[in-house]
C-alpha cells in the first residue's frame, strides 16, 4: 500500500476515550499492585537483608530470642514438602486427566469433573483440619508403620512416627494440587487435535499408545500444569501449618516434623517481638514471593505455548 | 415508483458512471476505497456511487471483499484491530470523516448475515434498543415506534401478542425482520445488509425480499448477496466484486442480460464461483 | 513419534495389548485416587459439621476457655463485613480490568495485564497478608477489619477479572456490532449490551470469588487478627469464620473442635452452593442461544 493514501480513521467520542482509559487505569492497577507488593516487601525486609545478607538463606539458626535468623529450615521444608507433593500428584493427575478425557463415558465425565472442581474449591483450612484429625492419625497408625517395616532401611522412613511431619504435609498438598494439575492436563489434551489420535488408531495403535502420543505432544502444557501445581504447593499456608509439625529443623526422615516458609510467617508474624524478627519474616515472605512469581511465570508461559496454538 | 425517478433511471441507463449524476441523488460515494488486513488486501481502489432510494446489490464469489466493502461504509472495521481503511467515503456528499462514527451510524444502519437480536431483551426492547440505549425513555413515543416499525417490517401481526417475550424465542426469519425493525427505528437514511437471508429458509427469504422492496421508497439499501436470483429480484443496480476489485457496476437488468465484462458474464451465468 | 516402527513388529502385539490394559487400569485407578480423598474430606466435614451445628452456633459469642457452648455469631458477621470490604475493592477492579482485557485487547499492554493477573492469582495469600499489613496495619498501628478486607479484596481481583474476561469473550461479536450499528457509542455498548448479556456469568464468577475469599485464613492472621467479642468497627480487629475455625481446630478442647467442624461445614456448604450455581449458569451460557 502506498503511504500517500489517506487513511480513514473514525473519530472517537469523548465518552469512549474516557471509558477505555478508565478500564485501562483499573487494569494497570493490577500491574501496579504486583509491582507495589514486590517493592514493599523488598523495603520492609531491608533490616534483615542488611544484617544477614546471603547468609540468611544458608543459616539454619532461627532464634527470635537471640535475634538470630536464618531461613534454611523453612526453605528446606517448603521445597521437600512441595516436591513430594508434586511427585505423588503428577502421575495421579495425568492418569486422572486421561481417565476423564479419554476413557470414561461422556455422561459420567461432566458430573465427575464438576465434583473435582467443587472439591478443589474447599478452603485449605479444612484440608488442614481434616489433616490433623483424620489423616495424621491414619498416617501414624497405618501408613508410617507399614513404610517403616518395609522400607525402614532407608533414611527417609526412620525415626519416631508422630503422624504429622513432612510426609503427611506432602500428601495433603498432593491431594490439594491434584485437581489443579489434572484440570490443566485435561485442557491441554483438549487442545491436541483429535485427528492425531485418529491417525494413530488408523496405524493400528492400541488405545494407550494413542493416548501416550497425545500426552507426549501435550508435554509442555502438562509440564506447565505441574509447575503451576508446584507453585500452589509452595505457597500453601494453612493446611501445611496444621500438619507439618512446625519445627525448624532439617532431617533426612520424612516422618520428622519440619517447617515451611509460609507456615513460619503464619505462626510468628502476628506475635513477632522485634523489628528484626518482623523484617526477617518479611524476607522469608519476599523469597516465597520471588519463587512463586518465577514458578508461576514459567507455568503460564508453558501453558500458553500449548493452548494458544490450538 | 414515481414518474420522476423513472426518468432519471432512464437517463442513467445510457451510462451509469457518467458524471452527469446530480450529487443530491447520490447516497454514498467511495473514492479509491481500499481495506487491508495487516498487509493483506481486502478490497482495493473501489470507486462507486450508490444512488439514493435504490437497492444496490453487491455480488461476487466468496472472499471477494463484499462484506469488507459494506463494513467500511459504516466504519465497522473499527471493531477489527488489524483492519486499515484508505480512500474517501462520502455520505450524502459529506465526507465520512466529518461525522463522528456514532452519529454517522445513526444515518447508516446495518443488518447482519445472522439474525442478532439482543438476547437479554424482549421483542419490544429490541425494536427500540437503539433509542433506549441512547437515553430515550418516553413510553408513549416508544410504544408508537415499536408498533410502527414492526408493521413496517411486516412482523406486527406475528408478534403483537408476545412483545414482552424474549427476542430469541422468535424464529430465525422473524428475528431477522426484528433486526430490520430495530435498524429502521433509529431512522437511518441508508441500510446496509450483509447477506440478510443466507441463514433463512425460502419463505422467510421471500418475506424479507418483499420487505426490502417496501423499504426502498424511504431508504437507500445496499445488500450483499450470494444469490444471483435475489440480486436480480430485489436490486436496481448491481456491483460485481472479484478478488477485492470492483469489476462491473451497472443496472441490474443490464448486468444479468448484457454484462460489459467477460468475467461478469462468466460469474452470472454460473461458469465459476 | 516412532509409532510406526513399533507397530510394524507383530511379535510385540501381545506385549502391547497387556501394556494397554495395564496403563488403562492405572489411569482408572488414578481417577479414583483423585476423587476418593476429596469426597472423603467433603463427607467427613459435612457429617461432623451437621451434627455439631445448632442455633447457638449462629447466635452466640464464643465462650471463654473452659466453658462449654457458645457460638461463632461474631465470626460470621465479621466474615460478612470482611467480604463486603473485599468486594468493594475487588469487584470493580476485577470487572473493569476484565473489560479492558476482553474489549480493548489489541496491544501488548493487555497481554501484559492478562499475564500479571494470572501471576497475581498465584501469589500465596499469606504474602497478600504481609502486604496488607505493611500498607494498612502499620500506618494505622493496629490490626483491623479494614486491613483484612483489603487483603481479601486483592485476592478476589484475579478471579473476578478472569471470569469477567471469559464471560465477555463468550458474547458474540455480532451483538457488539449490532449495537454500534444502531449508533450506540462503544462504551454504552460495552456496559449496556455486552456486560448485560454476560451479567449472569459475571455475577456467578463474583460469587465464586466471594466463596473463595470467605475461606481464606492466612491473609487474615495478622490483618483482621480475630476477636472474641462483638466488633463491627472496621478499624478494629475483627473475628472471621476461618480464623475462628483455625483457633478452635488447633486447641485442645473437644467442644471447640466440635464448633470448628460446624464452621468448616458452613464454609464447605457455601463453596458447594456457589459452585452449583456457577455450573448451572455457565452451562446455560454455552448451550444458550447466543
Ligand atoms: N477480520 C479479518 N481479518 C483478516 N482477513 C480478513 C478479515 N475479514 C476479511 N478478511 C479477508 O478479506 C477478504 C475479503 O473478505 P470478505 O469477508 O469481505 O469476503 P466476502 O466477499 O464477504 O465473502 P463471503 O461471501 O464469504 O462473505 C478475504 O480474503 C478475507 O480472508
Ligand atoms: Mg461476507
Amino acid at each position: 500500500m502506498e503511504e500517500s493514501r489517506i487513511e480513514i480513521k473514525s473519530k472517537k467520542k469523548l465518552g469512549d476515550i474516557l471509558f477505555e482509559n478508565l478500564t485501562l487505569i483499573f487494569a494497570l492497577m493490577i500491574v501496579g499492585l504486583v509491582v507495589f507488593i514486590s517493592i514493599e516487601m523488598y523495603i520492609d525486609s531491608a533490616e534483615s537483608r542488611e544484617r544477614f545478607g546471603l547468609g540468611f538463606i544458608f543459616s539454619s539458626n532461627w532464634d527470635p530470642v537471640k535475634e538470630e535468623f536464618g531461613a534454611l529450615p523453612f526453605i528446606f521444608g517448603t521445597i521437600v514438602s512441595s516436591l513430594l507433593a508434586l511427585l505423588i500428584s503428577l502421575p495421579v493427575s495425568i492418569g486422572a486427566a486421561v481417565f476423564l478425557s479419554e476413557i470414561v463415558h461422556k455422561s459420567v465425565r461432566t458430573p465427575i469433573s464438576f465434583l473435582i472442581e467443587i472439591l478443589a474449591a474447599i478452603p485449605s483450612i479444612i484440608y488442614g483440619f481434616w489433616g490433623i484429625f483424620v489423616f495424621a492419625p491414619f498416617m501414624r497408625n497405618t501408613v508410617q508403620p507399614i513404610l517403616q517395616s518395609t522400607l525402614g532401611f532407608l533414611p527417609f522412613f526412620k525415626g519416631t512416627m508422630y503422624g504429622t511431619g513432612l510426609l503427611t504435609a506432602g500428601i495433603i498438598l498432593a491431594i490439594m494440587i491434584t485437581p489443579i494439575i489434572s484440570a490443566i492436563t485435561r485442557d491441554v489434551l483438549k487442545a491436541i487435535p483429535v485427528s492425531q489420535r485418529e491417525a494413530a488408531y488408523a496405524l493400528g495403535a492400541t488405545k494407550w499408545e494413542a493416548i501416550k502420543m497425545a500426552l507426549l505432544n501435550a508435554r509442555s502444557g502438562i509440564l506447565g500444569g505441574a509447575v503451576l501445581g508446584l507453585g500452589r504447593a509452595i505457597g500453601e499456608t494453612m493446611a501445611v501449618t496444621m500438619v507439618i509439625g512446625n519445627k525448624a529443623q532439617i532431617m533426612a526422615s520424612l516422618f520428622e516434623p519440619a517447617y515451611s516458609m509460609a507456615s513460619v510467617i503464619a505462626n510468628e508474624f502476628a506475635e513477632a517481638s522485634g523489628s528484626l524478627h518482623v523484617s526477617s519474616l518479611i524476607e522469608v515472605g519476599f523469597i516465597l514471593f520471588g519463587v512463586t512469581f518465577i514458578i508461576n511465570s514459567l507455568a503460564r508461559l508453558l501453558i500458553y505455548s500449548v493452548t494458544r496454538k490450538a | 415508483m414515481t414518474e420522476e425517478t423513472e426518468e432519471i433511471e432512464d437517463k442513467e441507463e445510457i451510462e451509469i458512471s457518467e458524471e452527469s449524476d446530480k450529487e443530491s441523488k447520490i447516497a454514498i460515494q467511495t473514492i479509491d476505497l481500499s481495506v487491508y488486513f495487516d498487509e493483506r488486501k481486502g478490497i482495493e481502489n473501489i470507486n462507486m456511487k450508490v444512488r439514493k432510494n435504490r437497492v444496490t446489490a453487491i455480488i461476487g464469489p466468496s472472499g471477494c471483499g463484499k462484506s469488507t466493502f459494506l463494513r467500511s461504509l459504516n466504519l465497522m472495521h473499527d471493531m477489527t484491530p488489524k483492519a486499515r481503511v484508505f480512500g474517501e467515503i462520502f455520505i450524502h456528499g459529506e465526507n465520512i470523516t466529518n461525522y463522528n462514527s456514532v452519529d454517522m451510524r445513526k444515518k447508516v444502519g446495518m443488518v447482519f448475515q445472522k439474525p442478532n437480536p439482543f438476547p437479554t431483551m424482549s421483542v419490544y426492547d429490541n425494536v427500540i434498543a437503539g433509542l433506549k440505549l441512547n437515553g430515550m425513555t418516553k413510553k408513549s413515543i416508544l410504544d408508537e415506534i415499536v408498533e410502527k416499525n414492526l408493521k413496517h417490517s411486516g412482523l406486527w401481526e406475528e408478534v403483537k401478542d408476545r412483545l414482552k417475550s424474549p427476542a430469541v424465542s422468535l424464529s430465525g426469519g422473524q428475528q431477522q425482520r426484528l433486526c430490520i425493525a430495530r435498524t429502521i427505528s433509529v431512522n437511518p437514511e441508508i441500510i446496509l445488509m450483509d447477506e440478510p437471508t443466507s441463514a433463512l429458509d425460502p419463505i422467510s427469504t421471500s418475506k424479507i425480499e418483499e420487505l426490502i422492496f417496501n423499504l426502498k421508497s424511504d431508504y437507500t439499501i445496499v445488500i450483499v448477496t450470494h444469490n444471483m436470483q435475489q440480486a436480480a429480484r430485489v436490486s436496481d443496480q448491481t456491483a460485481f466484486f472479484y478478488l477485492g476489485n470492483l469489476i462491473e457496476f451497472s443496472k441490474t437488468r443490464r448486468m444479468f442480460t448484457n454484462p460489459k465484462e467477460k468475467l461478469t458474464e462468466e460469474y452470472v451465468t454460473g461458469k465459476f464461483g | 513419534m516412532t509409532a510406526e516402527s513399533v507397530l510394524k513388529s507383530p511379535k510385540n502385539l501381545k506385549r502391547r495389548k497387556i501394556m494397554n490394559s495395564v496403563m488403562i487400569s492405572l489411569c482408572i485407578a488414578a481417577g479414583f485416587i483423585t476423587i476418593v480423598p476429596l469426597i472423603y474430606i467433603f463427607f467427613y466435614t459435612t457429617q461432623s459439621g451437621i451434627s455439631s451445628l445448632n442455633l447457638d452456633f449462629f447466635t452466640q459469642l464464643p465462650k471463654p476457655v473452659g466453658e462449654e457452648g457458645g457460638g461463632m455469631a461474631n465470626a460470621i458477621v465479621g466474615s460478612l463485613i470482611l467480604i463486603t470490604i473485599g468486594g468493594i475493592i475487588g469487584i470493580p477492579v476485577g470487572v473493569l480490568s476484565g473489560i479492558y482485557i476482553s474489549e480493548y485487547s489489541k496491544n501488548v499492554l493487555s497481554t501484559i495485564v492478562k499475564f500479571i493477573t494470572d501471576i497475581l492469582s498465584g501469589v500465596p495469600s499469606i504474602i497478600i497478608g504481609i502486604f496488607a499489613y505493611g500498607v494498612i496495619v502499620i500506618p494505622m498501628q493496629r490490626f483491623s477489619a479494614l486491613a483484612g478486607g483489603f487483603a481479601l479484596g486483592i485476592l478476589m481481583i484475579p478471579t473476578v477479572a478472569k471470569i469477567t474476561e471469559e464471560m465477555l469473550r463468550l458474547v458474540p461479536q455480532s451483538l457488539r456490532e449490532a449495537s454500534l450499528a444502531l449508533g450506540v457509542s462503544r462504551w454504552k455498548t460495552t456496559l449496556r449490551v455486552v456486560l448485560t448479556t454476560a451479567s449472569s456469568g459475571i455475577v456467578t464468577g463474583i460469587l465464586l470469588a466471594i466463596a473463595r475469599a470467605a475461606g481464606e485464613t492466612a491473609p487474615l492472621l495478622f490483618t483482621s487478627f480475630g476477636n472474641v467479642y462483638w466488633q463491627t468497627n472496621i478499624d478494629e480487629p475483627m473475628a472471621a469464620l476461618p480464623l475462628q475455625i483455625f483457633t478452635y481446630a488447633i486447641s485442645p478442647f473437644d467442644d471447640w473442635h466440635r464448633q470448628a467442624w460446624a464452621g468448616a461445614f458452613v464454609l464447605i456448604f457455601l463453596v458447594f452452593i456457589v459452585n452449583l450455581l456457577v455450573r448451572f449458569v455457565t452451562r446455560n451460557k454455552f448451550s444458550g442461544n447466543l
